[in-house]
């Protein structure tokens, strides 16, 4: 049982290692590199961001279109009590820019594009295509996982702010029809008590949540063994460890942000 | 560089190699010389370690014990740089090809160019016009690799192996999968880049019809070791049991199967 768990741990923090060295391997080929050697190449930037932006812009807004919605109703439920209905404009803002459309966004790119992320770089592992990037002198973290940091790291904060919105959006639908505010009053409402702070704490969340999608999906797909089931095995572990780091990075964040009266 | 005692020119030379994984020896002590300019044939059963002795060479892995120096280099203690200056001077043909996914045949080929020259994109899409021609796959620019067949891929992997004009070109089993006329237009392939070009190859393999059509010299693996090597009729006319079994591919003689898992033989009673 000791030994049993003895190998669990040493595993993890083994695991851990090797996630931040290839932070580091990716800093480096981000930082240092461009100035002695070739970048990475723009149009396989431009390709991902296309990939993990444009094309999650569909269900971002779905999702965070119905959190405002859901949002606006149960924070009506509470503040009808109080007869302070009109507070929720800014409830639903705030909270959406905080926390939720931050959050749901991640989580919703971490399953679309992260797995997607781990599923390519996997089968390319498992196919060899890696190792002939590698003898063709061609660093696959270069090549392959450094376009993806970019991508996400630009594509997540926008996705984000288009979540924003369009929660904001859905709160505004539920406001002006179902609770009767009149719509001017609930747009001054929402921007009265929404800081510039409760935007941008909400997209600093997003780009460490960026860094984490990334990183998790590359270094799942880089290291997957053992076939197509190796493949499968890697795209369900990205999105699960994600999914807690997520949640867990989201948690230290909020304290940060909360204790230091951000 | 260094010569042997004919006073022919060593490439690739490996001394002592060792490697293991996950405890279990794969190669153990494997010493060869690959010449200037020559054919190398290595063979072996599945499993005999073939692949991995390639990967040792093209400093893939790095080995446990041993020294493998390419050009008077060696690549052991060669820093990421120096390797990947000297991996520009081979090419690798794998067994599946490994032609990435995401790009299409003209891109695939063109990939090795645009990351280690300046050249101008015309001149690039010449030269890869070129390679496509001399392994007879000029038309299929557009096609991604899984519109083509597994044939046709190998061929694509072989002009883009040979896309920066190398000295070396390893070949993973390039026949194994394809029909016998392909497999001989293959080997013929093979043959006229080093006649024509002057290319090295090694050559890893375990079809017996192409060994002998292609091979200058011939080393024989097995578990791991090398049991001989020699020139193509040597080998052909070598008494060693190991040899002849394989050449022959009978069932019966000193490569046996089911040594190691002996439990499954008496399971069957055998
Ligand atoms: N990366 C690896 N990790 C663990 N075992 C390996 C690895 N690569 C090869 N092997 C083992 O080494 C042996 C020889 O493999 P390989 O060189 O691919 O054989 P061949 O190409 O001759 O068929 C096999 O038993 C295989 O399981
Ligand atoms: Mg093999």
């Amino acid at each position: 049982m000791v030994t049993f768990i003895g190998r669990i741990i040493i595993g993890t923090v083994r695991e851990v290692i090797n996630i931040c060295s290839l932070l580091f391997d990716v800093l480096y080929w981000i930082f240092v590199a461009p100035f002695k050697r070739k970048v990475c190449r723009r149009e396989s930037i431009f390709h991902q961001m296309i990939f993990i932006g444009l094309r999650s812009v569909f269900i971002v807004f779905f999702v965070s279109l119905f959190t405002g919605v859901v949002l606006a109703m149960q924070t009506a439920y509470q503040l009808e009590k109080m007869g302070a209905v009109l507070y929720v404009a800014s409830l639903v803002a705030i909270s959406l820019c905080r926390e939720l459309s931050p959050v749901f966004t991640a989580l919703v790119v971490a399953g679309r594009a992260g797995s997607a992320i781990a599923a390519e770089l996997g089968t390319m592992k498992v196919s060899e295509q890696i190792e002939a990037l590698e003898t063709m002198a061609i660093n696959p973290i270069r090549f392959l996982a450094v376009p993806r940091f970019i991508a996400l790291f630009f594509m997540l904060p926008c996705l984000t702010v288009l979540g924003n919105f369009s929660g904001i959006l859905g709160g505004f639908i539920v406001g002006t029809s179902s609770l009767h505010i009149n719509s001017d009053l609930y747009m001054q409402t929402t921007f009265k008590y929404l800081e510039l702070k409760d935007i941008y704490t909400g997209l600093t969340k997003s780009f460490v949540f960026a860094i984490i999608i990334a990183l998790i999906g590359c270094y799942e797909g880089l290291n997957t063994r053992g076939g197509a089931e190796g493949v499968g095995r890697a795209t369900t572990r990205s999105v699960v460890i994600s999914f807690i780091l997520i949640i867990l990075a989201d948690c230290v964040l909020t304290a940060i942000f909360y204790f230091s009266k951000m | 560089m260094s010569h042997n005692e004919h006073g022919k020119e060593i490439i690739i030379s490996l001394k002592n190699v060792g490697k293991s994984f996950e405890g279990r020896r794969i190669i153990n002590d494997v010493s060869l010389d690959v010449y200037c300019g020559e054919t190398f044939v290595i063979m072996g059963c599945s499993g005999s370690g073939k692949s991995t002795l390639l990967r040792l060479m093209n400093g893939i892995i790095k080995p446990d014990k041993g020294v493998v120096s390419i050009k008077g280099k060696d690549i052991t203690r060669l820093s990421v740089e120096g390797l990947d200056e000297v991996r520009k001077s081979f090419g690798m043909l794998f067994q599946y090809s490994a032609l990435l996914d995401s790009l299409r045949v003209e891109e695939n080929v063109s990939l090795p160019l645009k990351e280690h020259t300046k050249l101008d994109e015309n001149i690039i899409r010449i030269i890869v016009k070129m390679k496509l021609s001399l392994v007879g796959m000029r038309g299929f620019e557009e096609y991604y690799p899984a519109q083509i067949s597994g044939g046709m891929r190998k061929r694509v992997g072989l002009a883009r192996a040979i896309a920066l004009d190398p000295d070396i070109v390893f070949y993973d089993e390039p026949t194994s999968g394809l029909d016998p006329v392909v497999g001989g237009v293959t080997d013929k392939l093979i043959r006229d880049l080093s006649t024509k070009l002057l290319i090295t190859s090694v050559v890893v393999t375990h079809n017996m019809q192409s060994v002998f059509k292609i091979a200058d010299r011939i080393a024989m693996i097995h578990k791991g070791e090398v049991i001989e090597v020699g020139t193509s009729d040597q080998i052909r006319n070598s008494q060693n049991p190991y040899i002849q079994q394989f050449i022959h591919g009978s069932p019966a003689g000193p490569i046996d199967f089911f040594t190691e898992d002996a439990g499954v033989t008496e399971g069957l009673g055998l």
